[in-house]
């Protein structure tokens, strides 16, 4: 009965979504302020529901119930209850229902928050977000519904989550991944009603801020945590494999920051409001194109779901009409909007705007790299591929152009900046950057590429201009520094954070990728191996018996310049619902280097084929991310935001009086 | 002018979907033979019915004829067996390579199974496979008189892909007359 | 249904660890097979290089891998033998031809397009102001000059 409510309720959500898209549209069409007061009650309405088919779905797979076909195919009676919840978005028709319920959240959202919005704004951003989760209910309703009946035989067990994501991860990734997916959606529903209304002014970027800051933030920490998931997961050390599935998360992300920036423009200057508006419809689109990308089948990849021609091609509709219906409307009512002032050639708008290009053009590398395969098998040309080569070797250069601008842009100057002037000023940090990258790198074994180089000078370089412009703002007058400190608004902070945050991803990156030590090698008990100053003794494995698994777990102990430091414990996992094995991975994580050891196949005579890995600055990754996530966080937080409402609340307020 | 430019993210837009709706109905996982209009590599390799002769391509030349890869522990390969039965017994030429698999097991299993075969070649370490570019069983090649690949199919053979098969003889028996 | 769970059963191989404890004769050579394997492509499995798959056609690869590697061979013969036999699908890096000219420079035309773009902007902007007949009612005062270089001061520094 549950799961028949539980269709019931999507239903009726699809219901109210349909008069959600319509009655406030036209509404703010016809300035009928009736109509538009509906839409927040219909918001609510729709998420009501929305949640009450997501709780019936999670009851059928607390209450183990087979009779439901996706429950059958992703649970089992043996299963934790913890991953018997999560498991409802472990497959598409689950996962998709739970985009469809975070669409619903943020539509709420915006109802609910935004009483300072003009009525007819509030009505058509709400309307667009009414026909976004309109198609998503069809998609669901008519093509993929997680409620489907295995009757009348249902089976007695299910087929057991794949043992790869019985795990913490997929409990945390896929909802703060699609929390920032389904969040670019405010912001492309702020710039449809921005085009349909012709408000397209400073007013409009203020209003989309802080939401799609929140979105960027969620979608940061989403992919942060995928590779940091990935890394551990999977038994081989990898934290970003260029997988198109990575890739449809990557590009909305580059183009979000392209957006967050612009956003701050165009708020600011009132300038870029086109360019911001386009792309703002590109961060959603790359979004949608994401979803239709893991879900059509078009592309191969390990995190893909089951392939569905038949829904691919839904999503491709859904894509026509949301995408090439903005870009239409885009096309037709942009070039309504002049921006009135100019710039220099040397200021920070042109630094926004080569940080928009640099990011554009990274985003376009991924795009195309992703969907080449793709276009030479259409043209009949065979069949190629393009991996982690391709994109290393193209995105590399441009990140690098990328950080360099970045440490400029923050100190340029609004409008114009004397260009000689500002060369002086950065002479001093970039060969402080130069000398602090080399002596560090210098001072380490192993080989430095000149990547590796350039990845750590500009980083440090980030770190100089940061300190160089936080002394600056704060050694100001006679007040005293602590005070000073004090009144930097709070999206500076985030700013200087998510900056921060990107120099750490940068030796991250740099250093795990020249310092990396790999070795596989067969041990028998007894045997040793050196990697760099660790050494690994092998002491045998042994049997152990789980809940739904039995494994063989290994000993190894770890000597770090000879004195005892550790002792590791790989596994090796067989799963008795479905058969398959896994291995889980012993990790000693530390800030500064990470030791990672699998456990292979088991050789003769009790030895075993093993790979130890010695990773330096892996965390670092993880790190940055988490950095730019709170800096996002912090900056949409902006106390400024609430102060201009109020401020105009109470002019509001005393024109009425 | 300028509006003119606003049109083209629509455009580029519309391209990319052209090739995106393409793209469903093609199979990413599909791979064509690189060895399409090249020889068979040269291979010497015991027959499986009589281990003390050594097959070469020379054994496989002569006429069109069909190369089938094929195994024991290969669920599909059992799916479409019988079908080559009934193929062989229409008189197309079909010779075998038992790949990766032990001899007793294919012996036992032809013996159980009905034997389409003209020759079975032993392939247990999997040389002449890989020099092939077989990634899966079963596949199936065309090969033609001289010993040139043709044609491959990965995957089951039936009816359906049976009809393609033929296509593709037809053609090379065309062109060789 | 069935579709699905073989499509499951599919996700198996991908979660063992391929660890060949092979030996190799020098560090460069073990160097060598890391990077070669991590660029080869395997051609059953869904988007996996061959060192990190555990599919028998993987095994297999490896083993050539290795084997040639012993046998002296240089990195480009190496994947010279295997898009013989397999095509150029095996290769993460695509080969550089006229069918990849432009996945491997169109970047960098965009990027040279960004860049004249942002030229077109800056310029076009500065020459509409000039050109505007009404300019002079835009046209700030000094002291309107004096309080907006003022403001942009306050917004420069927080």
């Amino acid at each position: 009965m549950i799961p028949e409510l539980g269709t019931y309720a999507l239903v009726l959500a699809l219901c109210l979504s349909v008069l959600l898209s319509t009655i406030p549209m036209v509404g703010a069409q016809r300035g009928n302020l009736l109509w538009i007061s509906f839409a927040r009650p219909l918001s609510i309405g729709v998420f009501f529901f929305t949640a009450i088919s997501f709780v019936a779905l999670t009851y059928a797979f607390l209450a183990n119930d087979f009779s439901v076909s996706y429950v059958a195919n992703n649970s089992n009676t043996a299963l934790p209850w913890y991953y018997r919840m999560s498991a409802v978005w472990g497959g598409h028709e689950g996962s998709l229902l739970l985009w469809v319920l975070t669409l619903a959240g943020w539509t709420l959202a915006v109802a609910l928050k935004s009483r300072d919005l003009p009525a007819d704004i509030l009505g058509r951003v709400l309307g667009v977000m009414g026909i976004i989760t309109t198609g998503f209910l069809l998609f669901v309703l008519f093509t993929s519904s997680p409620f489907e009946r295995l009757l009348p035989r249902s089976p007695a067990e299910g087929a057991d989550l794949n043992p790869l994501l019985q795990d913490f991860g997929l409990i945390v990734h896929p909802p703060m991944l699609y929390m920032g997916y389904v969040g670019f959606s405010v912001a492309f529903a702020f710039a449809i009603a921005a085009l349909l209304s012709g408000r397209l002014d400073a007013a409009w970027a203020r209003w989309s801020r802080p939401w799609t800051n929140v979105a960027w933030a969620f979608l940061t920490l989403g992919i942060t945590l995928g590779s940091w998931w990935a890394y551990y997961e999977l038994g081989w050390g990898g934290w970003w494999f260029w997988d198109p599935v990575e890739n449809a998360s990557l590009m909305p992300w580059l183009i979000g920051t392209a957006l967050v920036h612009s956003l701050a423009v165009t708020e600011k200057r009132g300038v870029f409001k086109s360019w911001t508006v386009l792309l703002a419809i590109f961060a959603f689109s790359l979004s949608l194109l994401g979803t239709f990308l893991v879900r059509s089948g078009v592309l191969t990849s390990v995190h893909a779901f089951a392939a569905d021609p038949e829904r691919g091609f839904f999503i491709l509709m859904l894509l026509l009409i949301t995408i090439g219906g903005s870009l239409f409307l885009y096309a037709l009512r942009a070039s309504e909007v002049k921006s009135e002032s100019s710039f220099s050639l040397v200021s920070r708008e042109t630094m926004l705007l080569v940080n928009n290009v640099l990011l554009t053009v990274i985003c376009f590398t991924v795009l195309l790299g992703t969907l080449y395969p793709l276009l030479v098998d259409a043209l009949g040309m065979g069949k190629i591929s393009v991996g982690p080569p391709y994109f290393n070797a193209l995105s590399v250069p441009v990140g690098a152009l990328l950080m360099l601008f970045l440490g400029v842009g923050a100190v340029t100057r609004w409008r114009r900046q004397d260009g000689t002037a500002l060369l002086k000023q950065l002479v001093v940090p970039f060969v402080i950057a130069i000398v602090l990258g080399v002596l560090s790198l210098m001072l380490r074994e192993g080989e430095s590429t000149l990547w590796t180089y350039v990845g750590v000078i500009l980083a440090f370089w980030l770190l100089v201009m940061a300190i160089s412009d936080i002394s600056d703002r704060v050694r100001r007058r006679s007040t005293p520094v602590l005070a000073n400190l004090k009144r930097l608004p709070r999206s500076y902070y985030g700013m200087q954070m998510a900056h921060l945050g990107v120099a750490v991803l940068a030796v991250g990156i740099a250093m795990v990728s020249a310092f990396n030590e790999q070795r596989d090698l067969r041990m028998a008990p007894g045997d040793t191996q050196q990697v760099g100053d660790y050494t690994f003794v092998f002491e045998g494995a042994r049997h152990f018996d789980g809940p739904n698994y039995s494994s063989d777990i290994a000993t190894l102990r770890v000597f770090y310049k000879g004195e005892p430091y550790d002792v590791m414990q790989p596994e090796k996992r067989l799963y008795t619902a479905r058969g398959t094995v896994m291995t889980e991975v012993a990790l000693d994580p530390g800030l500064f280097r990470d030791l990672y050891v699998a456990l292979g196949e088991p050789l003769e005579n009790g030895a075993w084929a093993i790979r130890l890995q010695f990773k330096p600055y892996v965390r670092w990754l993880w790190l940055g991310g988490l950095l730019m996530t709170f800096g996002g966080i912090l900056a949409a937080t902006d106390p400024r935001y609430r102060k201009q409402s109020r401020r105009e609340q109470s002019k509001l307020e005393t024109a009425n009086a | 002018m300028r509006k003119l430019l606003l049109f083209i993210p629509l455009a580029l837009f519309l391209g990319m979907g052209f090739f995106l709706w393409k793209g469903l109905y093609l199979d990413p996982r599909e791979i064509p033979s690189a060895l399409v209009d090249r020889p068979m590599p040269a291979f010497e390799l015991p027959s499986l019915t009589e281990p003390e002769r050594n097959l070469t391509v020379a054994d496989l030349t002569g006429e069109v004829a069909l190369v089938n890869v094929w195994a024991t522990w290969c669920p599909t390969c059992k799916e479409e067996h019988s079908f080559l039965n009934q193929l062989a017994q229409q008189g197309v030429t079909i010779y075998g390579i038992n790949y990766k698999d032990e001899p007793v097991k294919a012996t036992a299993w032809l013996q159980r199974y009905l034997n389409p075969y003209r020759e079975v070649i032993l392939d247990q370490e999997g040389r002449l496979g890989l020099d092939m570019g077989v990634y899966g069983a079963p596949e199936t090649y065309v090969i033609d008189a001289e010993g040139t690949i043709r044609y491959r199919h990965v995957g089951a053979v039936d009816a359906n892909v049976w009809k393609q098969l033929q296509a593709v003889i037809e053609q090379v028996e065309g062109a060789g007359a | 249904m069935q579709r699905y769970l073989f499509l499951l059963m599919l996700w198996a191989p991908l979660s063992w660890a391929a660890i060949d404890a092979y030996e190799f004769r020098t560090p460069v050579d073990e160097i060598r097979f890391q990077e070669l394997t991590a660029e080869l492509r395997c051609p059953k499995c869904q988007n996996q290089n061959i060192a990190d798959s555990d599919a028998p056609i993987a095994k297999d690869l490896r083993r050539e891998v290795y084997r040639l590697i012993n046998a002296g061979a240089a990195d480009s013969e190496i994947v010279d033998f295997m898009v013989t036999r397999y095509g150029e699908f095996v290769l993460y890096r695509p080969v550089v031809n006229s069918h990849t000219w432009f996945l491997w420079y169109g970047p960098y035309l965009v990027l040279g397009v960004g860049a004249l773009v942002i030229l077109m902007i800056v310029y076009l902007r500065k020459a509409n102001r000039r050109a505007r007949p009404d300019a002079k009612k835009t046209e700030l005062t000094a002291e309107e000059r004096a309080r907006l270089d003022a403001l942009l001061e306050k917004d420069n520094k927080g």
